[in-house]
């Protein structure tokens, strides 16, 4: 195994500080991870500008490879291109169903103002008889939904593209 | 790099009016109408934050004098800002906020979109992250004032006092200065003349669609491309830099 190998592997042990049942990897902002003799620099991309998690996950992922005697770690931020719910994998979002939470449906209606909501099945029920209660949920990646058949209020990781 | 100070500048305009306008939206934390408002407008806040992050931190590099995101934040005054005057309106009612939020975040998903194609890759780039967010911000404010526009009589005539109140501080979204016409020629900088007609097809169809009535252009307030600001702004910047002023260089 290539250290390069070593690392992405390494970084599949790294948990989504907000939503730990899936791994950095899972939500797609690993984006490069290059080893120059002793340098690693890694490159990632923040799902949400103001996202609190960000800076959580550039500590973890520093100390998860120092753990593991990688002592020269650069992490480094690339914006463009920006990141997109198209990079969840498929394994995030089989877990994210099971924790609760639905995953992002692709949203067809692309019209910015008064678009058609978009059906988003309840991951406890699988009801597609749900509303939106809020835009905005728990955290900037989400927004609040209601089923109307089980009736629990549950988080949708809704559709950035 | 060429008129790297006028880049400088357009990145505080924008930096800027991102960062008072989180700061004015995070007032509103646990004083939200319902939970899920006040859930809604601080992630919206968040997300502004965010933004005006990664304007600072591309200032400091282009300065390259040591200057950091927070340095640039907390250690000017406000004779040195430039955001926009309606980030600095009060919060009033909770219709206040929502109006000032379309007006704003309509400006921003046309300002984004165009400043995709900035010649500048950071810019672009900025730009094109930044829009996603505006967009659920635009679906957010334009819902809101729809409902309470075509809502009670109560709520119909307190919104359409704050859109005509906030009405006087929309041309100020569109002044341009010496600094845009070098990167607009550059083809770093949008055009906002071409901006205006966008946003206001925008605005009136949200207006129309509330049932409310568009004002009649009166007396225009400007000036913050001048760094001239309403009293509101010194207090604000107060509020937000007190600690960092009274302890420079505190850490978390
Ligand atoms: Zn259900």
């Amino acid at each position: 195994m290539t250290a390069e190998e070593n690392i992405w592997k390494l970084l599949e042990e790294v948990p989504d500080p907000e939503i730990p049942v899936i791994s950095i990897i899972d939500l797609g902002v690993v984006r490069t991870v290059t080893v120059n003799n002793d340098e690693v620099v890694i490159e990632i991309t923040s799902t949400y500008s103001g996202c609190p998690a960000t800076d959580v996950f550039i500590a973890d992922i520093q100390s998860k490879l120092q753990e593991n005697d990688f002592r020269n770690v650069e992490v480094k931020m690339k914006f463009s291109p920006a990141w997109t719910t198209d990079w969840l994998t498929e394994n995030a979002r089989i877990k994210l169903r099971e924790y609760g939470i639905a995953p992002p449906e692709d949203e067809l209606d692309k019209s910015v103002l008064f678009a058609k909501q978009v059906v988003v099945p309840c991951p406890r029920c699988s009801s597609k008889n749900t509303k939106l209660k809020s835009q905005f949920g728990s955290t900037a990646c989400k927004s609040l939904y209601q089923c109307n058949d089980c009736h629990e209020p549950f988080d949708y990781f809704k559709c950035l593209k | 790099m060429e008129n790297k100070e006028a880049l400088v500048n357009y990145c505080l305009r924008i930096g800027d009016s991102s960062l008072v306008l989180a700061q004015r939206l995070a007032e509103w934390c646990s004083n939200g109408p319902m939970l899920e408002e006040d859930i809604a407008l601080t992630n919206i806040s968040l997300d502004l934050f965010g933004q005006s992050r990664m304007l600072y931190n591309y200032i400091a590099e282009l300065n390259g004098k040591g200057e950091t995101e927070d340095s640039i934040a907390f250690g000017r005054n406000e004779r040195a800002f430039y955001n926009v005057l309606l980030s600095e309106r009060p919060n009033g009612h909770f219709g206040d906020t929502i109006v000032r939020g379309l007006l704003v975040d309509a400006f921003n998903f046309h300002f984004y979109t165009q400043l995709q194609n900035s010649k500048n890759e950071t810019l672009a780039a900025f730009a094109e992250k930044s829009l996603k967010e505006v967009t659920y911000h635009l679906r957010h404010s334009s819902e809101w004032v729809v409902r309470l526009g075509d809502g009670t009589e109560e709520s119909k005539e307190k919104v359409q006092a704050s859109l005509n109140d906030l009405w006087k501080y929309t041309d100020d979204l569109f002044e341009m200065n010496e600094d845009d016409i070098v990167l607009v020629a550059d083809g770093i900088a949008i055009d906002l003349t071409a901006i205006k007609p966008l946003w206001l097809e925008t605005v009136t169809s949200v207006v129309k669609r509330a049932t409310l009535t568009l004002p009649e252009n009166g007396y225009m307030h400007k000036g913050s491309r001048k760094a001239v600001h309403s009293e509101y702004l010194g207090h604000l910047l107060c509020d937000m830099q007190y600690l960092q002023r009274a302890y420079p260089d505190a850490k978390w």
